[in-house]
């Protein structure tokens, strides 16, 4: 953990920039151990391996999406399309299974539609020099409108059981839903890549300022077009996991995801402005979201409301980090007005000249 | 609103498909019907058990549909299932899609309920997580929409006969059993219009003076539904009569029709909600339409869940059961239970009515 936040500084930020990066994700420790005790205490069920299964089944596809999302995020950009990609994927799955496609072609196409589909992203934001907020908000609609027009009113539900217990049963001898297991086997690898890779330091690099970047020789459009790419990729891969799990390709499969996903990376400590943030934090930034959402279900809370705590911890979550420089900025707007104040004569005098 | 209004006819198709293949493979569903709730002492079949925890899980929370079907205060299902002496709870997620209800449903069944009132947002894909409750024995009553391969009991708001029959009959008697009529229809392959178009044809060959010109489709669409229903007007000026069975549809051809030139001249009616057409019965642009009452649909739920759980009520096919001031319902086949004919909202009721 803490090399991994050593690395995530970049090495050469020193203990400075290491201590907040730490503070946050020992907070998220505490936050997730509060939800933990509030959740028991509140609920015989909350710690129970069958209420576990359940709460990791519903947020596999968007834990895997947080993923390459906050690899996106940390170097300065965003993905909104996650959703629409998901949705087109599904779709797709859904379409080639009624045309009696073989199911491993299938898997074949839809890892090739994830790529071209982040790879479209990934090109408008570096090669055309568009911004990926518009651009991205742009094939969120683009992608969904793709699954309408595959899909249209239909729905697909006849998989095969074999790929349908996926979404159902647990991995043999745990209480681990699959998507999870996918997960958690991702979030090591994405972990090693970002904090122990060259390229995982120049996504930094990139993200605390591109242009020096790409002053420094890194190759700025290349790794940001991959990013994209992978993005794409995980959350096909997102979509089949949630077609498996509902038995139904339909065309609104994950509408309104994307911003859950950028919930949880920006809860794990990523920077929304780039540059910082871990794998680590992502991880509990996973349980903390997941578990506070099902403890709020297990408690009698109105569920309408669940959107202001969600909200409200994503508020938190961006002002927290910045609370510093924001009381920093006001320390300093006070000390020039009470400066200012012995010199208020000069200041007016340019007045008397009028 | 009018999402979920667009969605209805859309639903109720795939619940038509599905009902007949679960007509098909008929003992399917009854297999798994559970008897009562968990066992207790040998006397407990006669009388009720109470003080049960009920789950009212519609398709999605905050959708005044909804609201008027659940609610104690509109005598919806929590009402009736307060009324036996058990506690309700109404919770979803706050969108539409089996992805968000899931979840609701699953904490339901972790908080131990002891029956579920589901209103399906998708046929097939609650079915594992429903499955998981039957296995449990906790019965599972859907209402408004079906999921009929994994529930105990479906309570049908309406007949697709009656929705056919009853709104040529009161088209009939607004436009004095003759003239020249249309239908504004949803999209042509919608199999739920198709039917209830099917009835309709039946019906009015009890009408010989009554001609059905045409049949148009405005795809749920309010602009679609408005060009067609214009062009209806201009293609056939001695156009006495619309039905339109589709709320979208009923909506944009009494926009259509709310001018001097139409008002009481040509009649509209059709499946409509009374919030949305208010307006043109207030006007004189529209005499009756009809729709299901909600909250007695969420009544008639929440009572047979009550019962079924207290163990008074066995899912059986023919089974008679008095629900409140519903009075006496059967169950039909494929342990189904049908609401009754559809409400009739004129000027005299549609202002009892919020949704």
């Amino acid at each position: 953990m803490e090399h991994d936040v050593d690395a995530a500084t970049g090495g050469g930020g020193g203990w400075g920039r290491l201590r907040p990066a730490m503070r946050w994700e020992t907070g998220l420790v505490v936050v997730v151990i509060a939800i933990a005790i509030m959740g028991s205490s509140l609920s015989p069920q909350f710690l129970t391996a069958n209420n576990f299964f359940n709460l990791g089944l519903n947020n596999g596809e968007i834990a895997i999406m947080a993923l390459p999302m906050a690899l996106i995020i940390i170097s300065g950009e965003i993905d909104l399309s996650v959703e629409s990609t998901l949705g087109m994927s599904s779709a797709v799955l859904g379409v080639l299974w009624a045309d009696h496609w073989p199911m491993l072609a299938i898997f074949v196409v839809v890892a090739v539609v994830g790529a071209l589909a982040g790879a479209i992203n990934g090109l408008l934001v570096t090669r055309v020099g568009l911004p990926s907020l518009a651009v991205t908000i742009g094939t969120l609609a683009l992608y969904r409108g793709i699954a309408l027009i595959l899909l249209g009113p239909r729905t697909v539900a006849n998989f095969p059981t074999i790929y349908t217990n996926v979404g159902i049963v647990a991995i043999p001898h745990t209480d681990l839903p699959y998507s999870i297991g996918i997960f958690i086997v991702l979030a090591v690898i994405f972990a090693i890549v970002l904090h122990a890779t060259p390229f995982g330091r120049s996504i930094y690099a990139m993200g605390d300022n591109a242009e020096a970047a790409m002053f420094a020789g890194l190759r700025v459009k290349r790794i940001k077009t991959t990013l994209f790419i992978v993005s794409g990729v995980a959350s096909a891969l997102a979509g089949v996991l949630f077609t498996f799990r509902l038995n139904t390709a339909v065309q609104d499969n994950g509408t309104g995801l994307s911003l859950d996903v950028v919930a949880i990376v920006l809860l794990a400590g990523v920077s929304i402005f780039g540059g910082k943030g871990s794998i680590g934090g992502g991880f509990l930034a996973v349980l903390a979201f997941a578990g506070l959402q099902n403890a709020l279900l297990l408690t009698n809370f109105n569920q309408e409301a669940t959107g202001l705590v969600t909200g409200g911890l994503l508020l938190v979550s961006v002002f927290v980090p910045n609370a510093a420089m924001f009381v920093r900025s006001i320390r300093r707007a006070v000390t020039r007005m009470t400066r200012r104040m012995p010199s208020e004569p000069a200041l007016s005098m340019p007045r008397k000249d009028t | 609103m009018r999402a979920l209004l667009r969605r209805a006819p859309l639903a109720a198709s795939t619940l038509v498909v599905a009902s007949a293949v679960a007509v098909a493979a008929c003992s399917s569903s009854g297999s798994a019907t559970p008897s009562s709730s968990s066992s207790s002492s040998g006397s407990g079949s006669s009388t009720a058990k109470t003080g049960l925890k009920i789950f009212v899980i519609p398709k999605n929370l905050g959708n005044p549909y909804f609201t008027t079907a659940d609610s104690k205060g509109t005598g919806g299902a929590l009402a009736a299932i307060s009324a036996l002496g058990d506690s309700g709870t109404e919770t979803s997620g706050t969108a539409a899609t089996s992805a968000s209800q899931i979840p609701a449903i699953q904490a339901a069944i972790t908080k131990g309920a002891n029956a579920l009132v589901v209103s399906a947002t998708d046929p097939t894909a609650l079915c594992p997580t429903l499955n998981g409750a039957i296995k449990r024995k906790i019965p599972v009553v859907t209402y408004d929409s079906d999921a009929p391969s994994c529930r105990s009991l479906f309570i049908n708001q309406a007949s697709t006969s009656a929705i056919g029959t009853s709104e040529v009959d009161l088209l009939a008697k607004q436009i004095g059993d003759s003239g020249e009529i249309g239908i504004v229809s949803a999209a042509a392959s919608a199999t739920n219009q198709n039917a209830w178009i099917g009835y309709m044809k039946t019906e009015l060959a009890k009408y010989p003076k009554i001609k059905l010109v045409a049949t148009v489709y405005g795809n749920d669409d309010p602009a679609t539904a408005t060009q067609v229903t214009q062009g209806l007007l201009e293609q056939y000026p001695n156009l006495k009569g619309i039905i339109s069975p589709t709320t979208v549809g009923i909506l944009a051809a009494a926009g259509v029709l709310d001018s001097a030139k139409y008002r009481g001249k040509v009649m509209l009616t059709g499946l409509g909600t009374p919030d949305s057409m208010k307006k043109y019965v207030s006007d004189g642009t529209v005499k009756a339409f009809e729709l299901w009452n909600p909250a007695n649909l969420g009544y008639l739920a929440g009572y047979a869940a009550a019962d079924i759980a207290g163990g008074t009520l066995k899912v059986t096919q023919g089974a008679t059961f008095t629900a409140g001031k519903l009075g006496q319902f059967t169950i039909g086949a494929d342990n189904t239970v049908l609401l009754g004919p559809p409400t009739v909202f004129d000027s005299a009721n549609i202002n009892n009515f919020n949704f």
